[in-house]
């Protein structure tokens, strides 16, 4: 029905890095009221057409058509100028400015020349409505918001403007099935208001659930377009990854139950009423080696907050933790990560990344903290572990020396998980490591997190997809409102026995 | 070709060849270096010996403008080095002695340590922002020189203390050797082992550093340490030098010195990557400037001018934005951590 013309349509689109070729010839076209997947494994180019798109890369060649007129965007600001707007995978907001500054920012009502506060305030609001997070206070700092809230929040700032053309680069990485179905409740009303979307995932069900139509890329270049209710699952991931997907739908099925951990020794770490205060409370936890806990509960439940009291990343005030039975107070990380405790945060941008630095440098960083700065890891060490990790998960480009900044998301994300491997913690904990991570890796991610624990490694396990954390883990802690409401053996339990516990529990 | 054109310091060598030409055209014996009685003389010898403090203290700021700080009390803890050490031998029972000369170094020393070390408590500890915590040393440090030298400009005649700042060591001024080898100390301490890069970690995301398990404020305060102690050395070699302590001018300004040849050196001031050998550069041009002021018999008001001038040429070629300007091609719009030094 929308055959006519396209709203974007890029073609013969090529971008090299020094070294890289990240597109080769694509073409991309959006059509009105139409949802477009962009499909392909991790560093497959998805994130640099948007980019080419909306005028952060310049183009080598190839040309770009808006509504008819051809463009080259030079920056952000023309793109959006030309009713282009994007969520960049990375959430690209200010921190330190509030809710409702963010999402206006640049775009402020005025009034005698100053900001008419009152009119921000009321367009924030408006919008937040709109996408169902009246819940969240306008005039709240953003940081002191979870990294999903503040996609949530960038989503809406994108939505603010009356966009032509709306980019959603992986969304919904960190939100959870409710979240995700608000943001398609939003999605599906742009789109009958006629507004052309592009959207990213690596979740196969998401995509096949919005999307319409959807483009695939591997290594740079363009596989085809198809529209999404002409090809099935299997022919799609094959697409994707180049070749057919038997070996991957084997290690699906080849998730056998592991020997359950080490019950008749001392747990590793036992917490008992941990919590601080405007964190989380009653914290209880006892893990033993080789087990694994998977943290339950929606958005801002308190997951990640109880992995960083446990890693020492703040302080608790309340309640006792003990490793191997021995008292601790961590007063740091660096205090925890002498006792054999590893944590990776979800929040890749600002507590992970060290942008500026090699693979390599930041594959070694946390080993050489633990040593200190005089011992330095030898550069033969340093290249081995680095080559070791870049072949075991698969990183790409294959290049130590490359600026990890450089790297695609999923291929950022292995790196920092590697970080921690290299440490051989006896905990490790691991908050949203699949995040952003495309469906192949993701299986050997979670095999390998597997045998880890088979190796005798306890893993505390948190993931906004139930489903992964109910597959994986020994044991399931539930939280809500910031407290831990239940702790349960998970011997077949099922995403509604978690979701009965959550809904049950008066808060 | 390209990637000449793109190295950090393809640009800041380019203009200091420039700037030494610049004077051959003006004084045809600029380049040349004469032995007399055993010793090199030269303009070329002059700038290294006379760049001496502005290079040592630029090594200092270096490592802590890589940590993501700044340190603005470098002139005033020179002054204060320079005012113990000569008020140290000026009222020791014997002032000429080698001996005597030897303790004045030591207190200096330990005078730039302290205060570094003070510095670093600030930032570290107290977490107050660097350049507000060094500014207060910077403020109270020359009234602290001050307080030593009772006001005075204080005279020492000692010849041992003398040859820091301006005696000769195998034909070589000795105040360039001390630099040369601070530079070679440093250099080996923060890349044969992993101070460098932690430092420079810490310096790019220190909330990321912190849980990868680093501790920045360890870091944080060894370069502040360091810094004092580059500023000590610096403060002895300019009151050796003239073999006065002046309380109120010793190394006046040369926080500025310092910070522009770190930049120009190619560090960002952002924090992060930083080349010791493009401050060394940097340094150099900042020297070769002040002399080729002098040269061109350019009059000492438009002095600083000429100065800014220079520096801002070499900062716009440096900025990858302004270069592509140039070229007149587009290139990614700076993110926020390549924002380049724009002075
Ligand atoms: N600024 C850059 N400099 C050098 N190489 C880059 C740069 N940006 C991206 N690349 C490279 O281009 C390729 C494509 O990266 P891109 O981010 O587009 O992948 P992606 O499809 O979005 O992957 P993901 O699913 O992991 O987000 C990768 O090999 C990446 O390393
Ligand atoms: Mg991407």
């Amino acid at each position: 029905m929308n055959e006519i013309v396209p709203v974007v349509d890029m073609s013969g689109i090529s971008i090299e890095f020094p070294g890289v070729k990240a597109l080769d010839a694509v073409d991309l076209r959006l059509f009105q009221g139409e949802v477009h997947a962009l499909m392909g494994e991790n560093g497959a180019g998805k994130s640099t057409l948007i980019k080419a798109l909306t005028g952060v890369y310049p183009i080598d060649s190839g040309t770009i058509t808006v509504l008819g007129a051809t463009h080259r965007f030079s920056s952000p600001a023309e793109a959006q100028a030309a009713r282009i707007s994007t969520v960049y995978q990375e959430v690209n907001l200010c921190p330190n400015l509030s809710v409702e500054e963010n999402i206006l920012l640049g775009r402020e009502p005025r009034r005698r020349g100053g900001i008419h506060w009152k009119e921000v305030r009321r367009k924030a609001r408006e919008v937040l409505d709109q996408l169902q997070l009246g819940h969240i206070d306008p005039g709240s700092v953003l940081s002191t918001h979870s990294i999903a809230i503040q996609q949530l929040i960038a989503i809406a700032r994108s939505v603010q403007v009356d966009a032509k053309v709306l980019i959603l680069d992986e969304p919904t990485s960190s939100l959870d099935a409710d979240e995700v179905q608000q943001l398609f409740t939003v999605i599906r009303t742009l789109r009958d208001r006629g507004v052309a979307i592009l959207f990213v995932s690596h979740f196969l069900e998401q995509v096949y659930e919005i999307s319409d139509r959807m483009t695939v890329l591997r290594n740079g270049r363009l596989v085809g377009e198809y529209r999404t209710r002409e090809l099935p699952r299997m022919g799609l991931i094959s697409k994707m990854i180049g070749k057919e997907m038997d070996a991957l739908a084997e290690l699906e099925r080849a998730e056998s139950r592991r020997q359950p951990g080490r019950q008749d020794e001392a747990p590793v770490l036992q917490a008992q009423d941990l919590g601080r205060k405007g964190s989380v409370r009653d914290v209880t936890i006892a893990l033993h080696a080789g087990e694994i806990l998977g943290l339950a509960g929606l958005l801002g439940s308190g997951r990640t907050e109880t992995a960083r009291l446990l890693f020492g990343a703040d302080r608790a005030d309340q309640g006792h933790l003990s490793i191997d039975g021995t008292a601790q107070t961590f007063r740091s990380p660096r205090t925890a990560i002498n006792r054999g405790i590893a944590f990776s945060s979800e929040n890749r941008k600002e507590e992970g990344l060290i942008g500026d630095l090699s693979v390599r440098d930041n594959l070694v960083l946390a080993m050489q903290a633990s040593k200190g700065w005089l011992r330095r890891v030898p550069r033969s060490t340093q290249d081995q572990l680095a080559e070791k990790f870049i072949r075991t998960l698969d990183i790409r480009p294959a290049n130590k020396d490359a600026l990890i900044r450089n790297l695609s998301g999923g291929n950022q994300q292995k790196v920092l998980l590697a970080r921690w491997l290299i440490t051989n913690p006896r905990l490790l904990i691991l908050d949203e490591p699949t995040r952003g991570i495309d469906i192949g890796a993701k299986t050997q991610i979670q095999k390998l997190i597997s045998s880890l624990a088979a190796d005798g490694m306890s893993i505390i396990f948190i993931s906004a997809e139930l489903e992964e954390v109910l597959r994986l883990s020994d044991h399931i802690a539930i939280l809500k409102d910031r407290q831990m409401v239940g702790h349960i053996p998970n011997d077949g339990v099922t995403m509604e026995d978690v979701m009965t516990i959550i809904a049950g529990t008066p808060a | 070709m390209n990637a000449l054109l793109k190295h950090r310091l393809t640009w800041p060598v380019l203009a200091l060849v420039l700037l030494l030409l610049l004077n051959q055209l003006f004084r045809s014996d600029f380049l040349s270096v004469r032995v007399q009685d055993g010793h090199l003389y030269g303009s070329l010898i002059d700038i290294l010996r006379n760049g001496a403090p502005t290079i040592l203290i630029a090594l200092g700021m270096t490592l802590v403008i890589a940590s993501r700080g700044i340190d603005l009390s470098v002139g005033a803890v020179a002054a204060i080095a320079g005012a113990v050490s000569c008020t140290y031998i000026y009222n020791s029972p014997d002032p000429s002695s080698l001996r005597t000369a030897a303790g004045g170094v030591a207190i200096a020393v330990v005078a730039g340590l302290v205060l570094g070390l003070w510095n670093g408590f600030l930032v570290s500890v107290i977490g107050i922002q660097p350049i507000i915590a060094t500014l207060v040393l910077m403020t109270a440090g020359r009234g602290l020189a001050q307080l030593v030298t009772d006001g005075q400009i204080i005279s020492v005649s000692n010849d041992s203390y003398q040859a820091i700042g301006a005696g000769f060591f195998l034909g070589l001024p000795i105040s360039i050797l001390i630099a040369a080898a601070a530079f070679g100390v440093a250099g080996l301490l923060t890349r044969r082992t992993a101070l460098g890069t932690l430092i420079e970690a810490v310096g790019i995301n220190p909330v990321a550093s912190r849980l990868a398990g680093l501790s920045a404020r360890s870091i944080i305060w060894t370069v502040y340490v360091f810094s004092g102690l580059c500023a000590a050395i610096a403060g002895l070699m300019i009151s050796s030098n003239v073999t006065a302590a002046d309380a109120n001018n010793a190394g006046l300004y040369i926080e500025m010195d310092a910070i522009l040849a770190v930049v120009i050196g190619g560090t960002s001031l952002a924090g992060g990557r930083y080349s010791l050998v493009g401050t060394l550069v940097g340094a150099l041009i900042i020297q070769t400037l002040t002399t080729t002021v002098y040269t061109l018999g350019i009059p000492p008001e438009v002095t600083l001018v000429f100065k800014a001038l220079v520096v801002i040429i070499v900062c716009l070629l440096q900025s990858s934005k302004a270069r592509d300007l140039l070229r007149q091609r587009r290139r990614p719009v700076a993110k926020q951590s390549d924002v380049k030094v724009a002075v």
